[in-house]
């Protein structure tokens, strides 16, 4: 049987070299523009480093994936396409993409560039997977974080290309690729700036003895003394409705799937993407470390259940949408 | 702006059979809009039990009115499916909105390319996917609420298909496979006594310090600011778009679609227009901030 991919974040060139010294199969990551969703300041690759990268991870025999998963913008799609061409002239191992335009695009550009669909495209079901491999000739899919377990295998039943699955990390409760809750209240969308909760909107207001942390003065999260306050992800905070305040959309809690590692190989998952291009080398090689270990007890028939809870948001973990419950 | 088109949106609560009737019954004997779209967009589990639609749609016809049927946003399991192919197999006798590309694929295809409509769920936000859509048959399009005027400007230019632009009500902001609405009670999607019922308009969601945030429909977020472009439909329609969405709420629709049209016919003004839906609106928030390239809840010269 083989085994599971270990997809990890590049958020830098060093965390490039992390990942990949810690066991990573594949990484990715994108250049340092609008043109991918993790467009913040710090992060991401020039041409040059693109380049660098890849033979770091090709002669350790790891892949290399570039995301272009954002929405190119109309009047102005000169940037996504300049990073597919370049991803393309690079030969990365395959390029990430959401947006229709740009797959159609990489398909008659670049016929030998290996296209896979990003989680922004929000392909949730078995017909709409299909749609894109006939008019694309897409070779995998990373799945929208909306489905079960039993529905992802029903997917594979379904489909005969690859399926990938995020396994750890930071969650979006809504569907990917359709959200504009950042946008309503920033202007900056993931869709069209490849952000989501921007840190330039963001302010902590001290209040008595409350931290109140703020997204352009709507009040997101308030923290007595001894809770550890996050960061203001728009639908991470607390709020309330019908007179009750709580955490109404998700609480802090990361993604967490070696749980139930056995079931999304049973149900024909062929890699697992970790969250995290915005975390520290600390983070990617303690989170891909214990990936490693738990991929590799899978494929000799074990369970092998990591908590990570010093790396989870809260402290805390969730299979969310994997598990009816969560719904 | 006289040519210009108005159609009312898919409901996209769960109201009861006899509201729904009740109320399309009088927009297609009251209102002056020109196409009326019916359909459940949010949550398939909401379609059980719901017998409206025949007789809706005789009225809605009878009355002049173009009837569009739209699709689910987020189709995930078996039961979303077969909405969608119950919805496809109506395409030879109705013009069928897309809102999820597994809808698209059934529409579109070898040898078929039915005409067809794509609803605002679908990612169109350059001219290459523009031009995608309109290849497979898409003849109106329903833009993302996100789009900003100069992306508007530079869609109309290049676009063959009718554009169309939301101008009233919330805007629909997030899909989720969650039901916030049942777990905001307590509940869970599959055991959720259907108590998105109870918010006819959606469930308002403040933040800790009282502030106006966001809405609760189901497995949908709103915004909690109903969009108004009331006072940028010369500049829309300059541009080339003439057809403008009204998304249905628990007011008199009727009356709020005669202010559209009174202000697209050019009998009143701007000014007099949202006077008066501010007043039919009463403590209603008002926003346009996508449109000027600004937050969404921005009102900019409102």
């Amino acid at each position: 049987m083989t085994k599971m991919e270990l997809v990890c974040p590049a958020g830098t060139p060093a965390a490039l070299r992390v990942a990949v010294d810690a066991g990573a199969d594949a990484v990715y990551m994108g250049f340092r523009d609008e043109t991918n969703a993790r467009n913040f300041p710090g992060l991401n690759f020039s041409v040059e480093e693109l380049a660098e990268g890849l033979d770091y991870a090709h002669a350790r025999g790891a892949k290399v994936l570039l995301a272009v998963n954002t929405y190119a913008a109309a009047g102005n799609n000169g940037p996504w396409i300049t990073a597919v061409d370049n991803a393309a002239r690079l030969k990365v191992d395959a390029i990430i993409l959401a947006d229709i335009g740009l797959l159609d695009y990489a398909r008659r550009a670049h016929p030998d560039l290996r296209l896979h669909l990003s989680v922004q495209a929000s392909a949730s079901n078995a017909a709409a997977i299909n749609h894109y491999v006939r008019e694309f000739g897409v070779r995998r899919v990373v799945l929208p974080r909306v489905l079960t377990v039993p529905e992802i295998r029903e997917i594979n039943q379904k489909i005969d290309i690859e399926t990938e699955v995020f396994a750890f990390g930071g969650m979006c409760p809504m569907a990917e690729g359709r959200c504009s809750l950042s946008s309503y209240i920033t202007g900056k969308s993931p869709n069209m700036n490849g952000v989501c909760s921007p840190a330039s909107h963001v302010s902590y207001v001290r209040e008595g003895r409350d931290l109140k942390t703020n997204l352009a003065d709507f009040t997101i999260n308030k923290f007595s003394p001894h809770e550890q306050a996050g960061y203001p992800t728009l639908c991470k905070g607390r709020f309330s409705a019908g007179g009750e305040a709580g955490y109404l959309f998700e609480e802090p809690t990361s993604l967490n799937v070696t749980r139930i590692l056995p079931e999304l190989i049973e149900a024909g998952v062929s890699a697992l993407k970790i969250e995290g291009r915005q975390r520290s080398k600390a983070y990617v090689r303690e989170v891909v470390r214990n990936f490693r270990q738990a991929i590799d007890a899978a494929g000799r028939g074990e369970r092998l259940v990591m908590e990570m809870d010093n790396l989870s948001e809260g402290g805390q973990n969730t299979t969310g949408a994997y598990n009816k419950k969560w719904m | 702006m006289k040519q210009s088109k108005l159609a009312l949106g898919p409901l996209l609560f769960n109201w009861d059979n006899d509201k729904i009737r009740d109320f399309y019954y009088r927009i297609a004997d009251e209102a002056p809009v020109d196409q009326v779209h019916l359909g459940e967009v949010v949550c398939s589990k909401r379609l059980a039990g719901k017998n409206y639609l025949p007789e809706v749609i005789e009225r809605l016809e009878q009355a002049g009115k173009q009837v569009i049927l739209s699709g689910l946003m987020l189709i995930m399991d078996d039961r979303d499916m077969k909405a969608v192919d119950d919805l496809a197999s109506m395409a030879d006798d109705y013009l069928i909105e897309a809102n999820d590309l597994s809808t698209v694929s059934l529409l579109r295809g070898q040898n078929q390319n039915k005409p067809h409509a794509i609803g605002p769920f679908i990612n169109i936000y350059n001219e290459a996917t523009l031009k995608y859509y309109e290849d497979g048959g898409a003849r109106r399009i329903s833009l993302p609420a996100e789009l900003s005027k100069d992306s508007l400007q530079a869609l109309a230019k290049a676009a063959t298909a009718a554009l169309e632009v939301q101008i009233f009500g919330r805007l629909p902001l997030a899909i989720s496979a969650r039901c916030y609405h049942a777990r905001a009670h307590k509940l869970s999607k599959d055991g959720c006594q259907y108590v998105c019922d109870r918010d006819p308009d959606g469930l308002t969601v403040e933040t800790l310090d009282g502030q106006d945030f966001l809405a609760i429909n189901g497995l949908q977020t709103l915004s909690h600011s109903y969009c108004n472009l009331m006072s940028e439909l010369p500049e829309l329609v300059e541009m080339g778009i003439d057809h403008f969405r009204l998304s249905p709420h628990d007011v008199d629709m009727v009356t709020v679609a005669r202010l559209y049209r009174d202000r697209l016919d050019g009998e009143i003004s701007a000014e007099e227009a949202n006077h008066r839906l501010a007043e039919e609106m009463f403590a209603i928030e008002f926003s346009n901030g996508y449109y000027h390239g600004a937050a969404g809840r921005e009102q900019i010269g409102l």
